[in-house]
């Protein structure tokens, strides 16, 4: 009952200017029972227009959403359930509790609304702040509550009718990091017990893969890659995804007869096993700072100069020039290069990726604002 | 007083430094401006109330207050303000909710119409709807009686339902304007998780939408109430035939009578001082209401309403809107218009019949509405540019210089907002007829004093909006590049507030420039307003000219407008 399908859901939208723009674009998932999928990219890539969609808040321009053997949406059928009869649960980056509730009746309200019996209804609802840590706030309002409370508010209402599906829309931005990081559990502990599938909306990685089974990343309008965080972060499928999923350094190259090099004129190739079908030509070599070695010995790398050293909590961080590009590199507390000096450089774990142009860069930049 | 003034900052030279100077000549001088202009009328008529020379007097107050023709008057007023609220409030929550939350097409041209009640004052619509439903002479009542032979008018518009219906057309946008501004500042999670947990749309509305904009809801019925209550254009222009009288217009009565008699003047204060009663009255009925508590519905991440889809009630609704905007905004304008250009009133409304007469007249040979051209003019400007600066004043001593005594000029300048226009006239003579030496009456002065107590509570508000945005550190910064105080005043502040001082100008100049309520207690001979003319002209009976100088006020308050748009066409947030 909580598989989620969606096939060829396109969502276009006319500006305020009048040109049109395709929020999400031939979106074809299928989200697995008790799945804890997350949906990831840049404000403005399309993933809270498809959670938007998924809850019957927008209605789509093109394809349909099942849920379970359940069609909810589908264009081609001018069918359309609207999203108090999806029975879902829903969590809001802004929380959403009602100010004017308590929170007692706050939770209450998805049994009200179903007109449960009132003994049932109380029970439940303490079910519910138990789960969520609540006891004994019941008759606070929300104001009177801080940030981490308001949204357990709200979580513990959108578990209350035990709903199958959970959509979740960035709702741990509005906390202070200490406490994201134990809603984040507090949320994966929730699941296990009522074993309900997860939908996950944000733009922060390391929630998303720490989170989720699954996942995907999305840039303007379009998935560009489904698959587990482990995958992902091993094996991105382009220059976006391995810049969105962690740290990154891109050093633009030249490839010369099947050899990698720095910039135009340097005799010495960077050492590396170009994918096949790359033909010569410039392209980019990624890097992640921690997947670096950096040393003083002759014949250990390819040679550059530390231009800048920083100290931050978990490494060091030096600035290494290489025939005029600048990377950084992040090595463990210990052994020090001073500022300066000469250096050899061990790419362990780079890839090779095409360029992007500029005109992919703009097009996102336009999106945020709209 | 000065002992007061003494206790009140004693302990400020505590700051010690150099700003302190510039900063307290700045508090005094607007606390002594106001204290003069808002605070000595209102005691002043107090005192005159209950006192006889200097022997206390109850029996005045209690005559004028049992006085049967008084009883009914408050009867009246209650009754006209508490059904105009009800009306406009139910109106106002309608179009509200069809802007903010459904699907309605024309959004923009209704919310643009919606404004124009805000621009005219609502005797130029008591004005037009006579000319339309008087009992006898107004156009639909003729018509309506040529096409059924009936002898009895349609309706009649010189009646306690008239007066209602005038007074909502004009007010019902404070609760429209209100409301629509928390709808679409309201954070859509709100009804959407009501809507994921279950609830339908009209569960939605009642048990969220409605509660949450409760608030603003009560703030904007309280304003219709309060300005239905002290309101005389309407009731003065549609009830005197049928000796329909409400507390303001008694009291312009009973001074009027009395023509300037000091027992006629003392009668009017008692009956202020019952009109205020009835104001605080309901303003401590809205402090109940709200006592539930503003809410922060101000949240998240812009993002655009669910809009309910009307489906096949679109068309019909949208329909009854434009009708019913038609009716309220185009129809007495288009009467006001159109009369103006007639030769005499009552005859119909053809081409032959049209002059250009009336204008000649009232621009040509009389030289009163030539005079009252120019007093409105002078008086709005003046008092445009004297009280946006007291504006300012007040706004920079409450918001950056917060000295012991703010909370006490905040409140003399927000007290007009509250205080009638014809009550605050009725103080302003008994202090300047030369009680204190000074005899103004009769002279312009008196009419700018006036105007300057009762605009400074939106001169301040509107300069505190625009002060608030400016952060301490802007000046702080130009302190500490080497700007003395003053200048950090004058080359960064006053720059970053001078769109807001501008706009606060004209919201100052355009209700001024229609001002009725107060110039007509105030007015000597030569120092007729603009509003005080056409009201004349119209009790006099000379309707189309009355109509004809009513749409030369129409074309400035217009102008007016178009320059305001002007100034603050790109106002950005700084």
């Amino acid at each position: 009952m909580s598989r989620i399908t969606l096939k060829n859901v396109t969502k276009e939208f006319v500006t305020r200017g009048g040109h049109r723009v395709t929020a999400v674009d031939n979106f074809n998932l299928e989200i697995q029972e008790g799945e804890c999928f997350s949906f990831l990219g840049p404000s403005g890539c399309g993933k809270t227009t498809t959670l938007r969609m998924i809850a019957g808040f927008e209605d789509l321009t093109e394809g349909e959403i099942w849920l379970g053997d359940k069609p909810v949406s589908v264009k081609s059928k001018n069918l359309y359930v609207p999203p108090e009869e999806r029975g879902l649960g829903m969590v809001f980056q802004a929380f959403a509790v009602w100010p004017h509730l308590n929170v007692f009746e706050n939770v209450a309200f998805p049994l009200r609304v179903k007109k449960t019996p009132r003994d049932e209804l109380r029970e439940r609802v303490m079910t519910a702040l138990g789960h969520t840590d609540l006891q004994g706030a019941e008759k606070a309002y929300p104001s009177d509550l801080s940030g981490g409370q308001q949204q357990r508010i709200a979580l513990a209402r959108a578990i209350v009718t035990n709903p199958r599906v959970m959509l979740l829309d960035e709702p741990l931005s509005n906390l202070d990091p200490k406490l994201r990081e134990s809603m984040r559990f507090e949320i994966k502990a929730l699941q296990k017990k009522f074993n309900f599938t997860i939908i996950f909306v944000t733009h922060d990685q390391s929630e998303a893969m720490a989170l989720s089974d699954r996942m995907l990343v999305m840039d303007l309008g379009k998935i560009i890659q489904t698959g587990t965080p482990r995958e992902m972060y091993q094996n991105p499928a382009n220059k976006f995804v391995y810049g969105f999923l962690g740290l990154s350094n891109f050093l633009r190259v030249r490839v010369r007869d099947g050899r990698v090099f720095p910039a135009e004129g340097t005799i010495q190739p960077i050492p590396f096993e170009l994918p096949q079908g790359v033909s010569d030509g410039e392209g980019l070599l990624a890097s992640r700072p921690n997947e670096i070695g950096l040393s003083r010995t002759e014949g250990t790398g390819y040679p550059g100069r530390i231009e800048k050293r920083l100290y931050m909590t978990f490494c060091i961080e030096y600035h290494v020039n290489i025939a005029g590009q600048v990377i950084r590199v992040h090595t463990p507390h210990g052994n020090v290069l001073p500022e300066g000096c000469g250096c050899f450089v061990q790419f362990r774990n780079p890839r090779w990726y095409a360029g992007e142009s500029e005109q992919v860069e703009l097009e996102r930049i336009e999106r945020q604002v709209i | 007083m000065k002992f007061f003034l003494t206790s009140m900052f004693g302990k400020e030279t505590s700051r010690g430094d150099r700003r302190f100077g510039l900063d307290r000549i700045v508090f005094l001088l607007s606390l002594f401006i106001l204290i003069v202009t808002v605070l000595m009328p209102m005691l002043m008529i107090v005192v005159r109330t209950f006192f006889k020379g200097t022997q206390p007097d109850w029996a005045l107050f209690t005559r004028v207050v049992l006085a049967p023709e008084n009883l009914s008057a408050i009867y009246n007023t209650v009754k006209i303000g508490f059904l105009v609220t009800l009306f406009g409030t139910v109106l106002g929550l309608f179009y509200a909710w069809l802007i903010g939350r459904s699907d309605i097409p024309m959004k923009g041209l209704m919310k643009a119409l919606f404004t124009i009640p805000y621009m005219f004052p609502p005797f130029f619509g008591a004005m037009a709807w006579s000319l339309l439903l008087a009992p006898r002479s107004g156009y639909m009542n003729k018509w309506f009686m040529q096409l059924t032979g009936s002898t009895a008018p349609l309706l009649d518009i010189n009646s306690i339902g008239g007066i209602v219906f005038v007074e909502t057309c004009y007010y019902f946008p404070f609760v429209f304007l209100q409301v629509v501004s928390a709808l679409e500042r309201m954070d859509p999670t709100l009804e959407e998780s009501a809507r994921i947990a279950g609830a339908g749309q009209w569960y939605v509305i009642r048990k969220i939408t409605l509660p949450l904009v409760l608030p603003a809801i009560a703030a904007g019925a309280m304003l219709i109430l309060i300005s239905s209550i002290s309101h005389f254009g309407v009731p003065a222009i549609l009830g005197f035939s049928n000796n329909i009288f409400t507390l303001p217009t008694k009291i312009y009565q009973l001074i009027n009578r009395s023509a300037g008699s000091f027992d006629g003047i003392r009668e009017g204060a008692a009956l202020s001082i019952l009109l205020v009663g009835v104001v605080v009255a309901a303003l401590y009925i809205q402090r109940l209401v709200l006592k539930t508590g503003h809410y922060d519905i101000i949240k998240g991440k812009s993002m655009r309403p669910m809009l309910i889809k009307l489906r096949g009630a679109k068309i019909p609704l949208l329909g009854i809107s434009l009708l019913s905007l038609f009716v309220i905004v185009v129809v007495p304008l288009f009467m006001i218009f159109i009369v103006g250009f007639l030769k005499a009133y009552g005859l119909p409304l053809t081409l032959q019949n049209l002059t250009l007469r009336n204008y000649e007249y009232i621009l040509g040979q009389s030289k009163m509405v030539r005079d009252s051209i120019v007093n409105s003019l002078f008086l709005s400007v003046a008092s445009g540019v004297i009280t946006m600066f007291l504006g300012v004043m007040i706004a920079y001593v409450v918001i950056k210089v917060k000295p012991r005594g703010k909370g006490f000029l905040e409140m003399l300048s927000l007290l007009p907002y509250s205080i009638p226009g014809l009550v605050l006239a009725i103080g302003v003579i008994l202090v300047w007829s030369g009680a204190f030496g000074i005899n103004l009456y009769n002279t312009i002065w008196i009419i700018l004093i006036a105007y300057i107590a009762r605009y400074v509570s939106f001169a301040m508000k509107s300069a505190s909006a625009s002060l608030e945005q400016v952060h301490y550190s802007l000046e702080e910064a130009a302190r500490s590049c080497g700007a003395t105080h003053l200048e950090s005043l004058r080359d960064i502040t006053i720059p970053l507030i001078r769109p807001g001082m501008i706009a606060g100008f004209f919201l100052i100049f355009l209700p001024a420039m229609r001002e009725l309520t107060t110039s007509v207690l105030l007015y000597g001979p030569f120092t007729r307003t603009l509003g005080v003319a056409i009201y004349a002209i119209n009790s006099e009976g000379n309707t189309v000219q009355a109509s004809a100088l009513a749409t030369v006020a129409i074309g400035i308050i217009i102008a007016g407008h178009f320059a305001l748009r002007y100034v603050t066409r790109d106002r950005k947030g700084i």
